[in-house]
């Protein structure tokens, strides 16, 4: 019994070691802007930028302090006036094109883009010839 | 027969597949996010000082003579503690450290500062990761190193170890 209270103590005393920060989120971490078109085209980038912190989420979808310090320079930005464009670039000079959920065309993702167009055009010359021996087949029958 | 062999194709890209997936899997996977600024100039910022005992920092610092290191901490984060003795050490070789607290209050870096040591000669507190966004670091603590024009030439993701302090060193002679 004793030994499991100790155990407990121990185990609450611990609990700093999973301690974060302190501090209050950043100004526009949790708070909309006012005007509701900024807001839309905050919120809609901030859905396809990559949290660091949980990698599977979005910022928009994260609770981790850092996520809500991207949220904040994404909401202040837009209120400066930038375009969801600029910022989205000003983030991936800084953390490549991880931190982006919305693919782009480079020198390493060239091959997504232009496989299927590839496939598509395969596929479309294999009926085209099948078809077309179709009906000379048939052409010839009658 | 020719045609035969054909056939087991899809069977082929498919086992292929599967074993890409398989050995992908049994790989560590890296959790690591490498800033993308190394080569580019500090942005830049200018930061309160994280306490009263010493001065704010801004990208003047990094101005001139020579390289310095650029570490990126906060009291409340326990691998900052493994890496006081190890940044004793650059400090020992001579090497100037300028801190950025992370979301961090003046007491408890004072606090952090008086039981694991003070390697740096100044420190900014950044409380809203502006300026940790800024050079592309998505952690603490991170060290960067910069060199003598303001350029980041280097970074060291997580805790230094005793056996990063030399890389460290030749990373900032390699930065004169």
């Amino acid at each position: 019994m004793m030994r499991a209270f100790v155990a407990l103590l121990m185990a609450l005393l611990a609990l700093p070691a999973f301690a974060q920060d302190t501090m209050p989120p950043a100004p526009y971490a949790y708070n909309q802007l006012a005007d509701p078109r900024m807001e839309a085209e905050a919120s809609a980038l901030m859905h396809t930028l990559r949290c660091l912190k949980c990698q599977s989420q979005s910022i928009a979808d994260s609770d981790a302090p850092m996520a809500g310090d991207m949220r904040h320079q994404v909401r202040s930005r837009i209120l400066a006036g930038e375009n969801p464009a600029e910022i989205r670039g000003w983030l991936i000079a800084r953390y490549g094109d991880y931190v982006s959920y919305e693919p782009e065309v480079s020198a390493t993702t060239w091959p997504l883009f232009a496989v299927p167009v590839l496939v598509i055009l395969v596929v479309a010359g294999v009926l085209l010839r099948r078809l077309g021996k179709r009906r000379n087949d048939a052409g010839d029958a009658a | 027969m020719r045609s035969r062999l054909y056939l087991w194709v899809p069977l082929a890209l498919f086992a292929f597949f599967a074993g890409v997936a398989g050995y992908m899997l049994t790989q560590e996977k890296d959790q690591f996010v490498e800033s993308a600024m190394i080569g580019q100039p500090l942005p830049d910022f200018t930061l309160e000082p994280a306490y009263p005992g010493l001065p704010g920092a801004s990208k003047a610092d990094f101005a001139g003579g020579k390289p310095r290191l650029l570490n990126i901490w906060a009291s409340w984060c326990l691998p900052c503690i493994a890496e006081a003795p190890q940044l004793e050490a650059l400090k020992a070789q001579g090497v100037e450290i300028v801190g950025i607290a992370i979301r961090d209050r003046p007491e408890d870096v004072a606090n952090f500062l008086g039981r694991y040591g003070n390697p740096y000669t100044r420190i900014g507190g950044d409380p809203i990761s502006e300026v940790q966004l800024a050079v592309g670091s998505s952690g603490v603590p991170e060290t960067f190193v910069i060199d003598s024009k303001g350029v980041i030439r280097y970074q060291h993701i997580g805790d230094i170890r005793e056996g990063d302090v030399s890389t460290l060193l030749a990373e900032l002679e390699k930065a004169q």
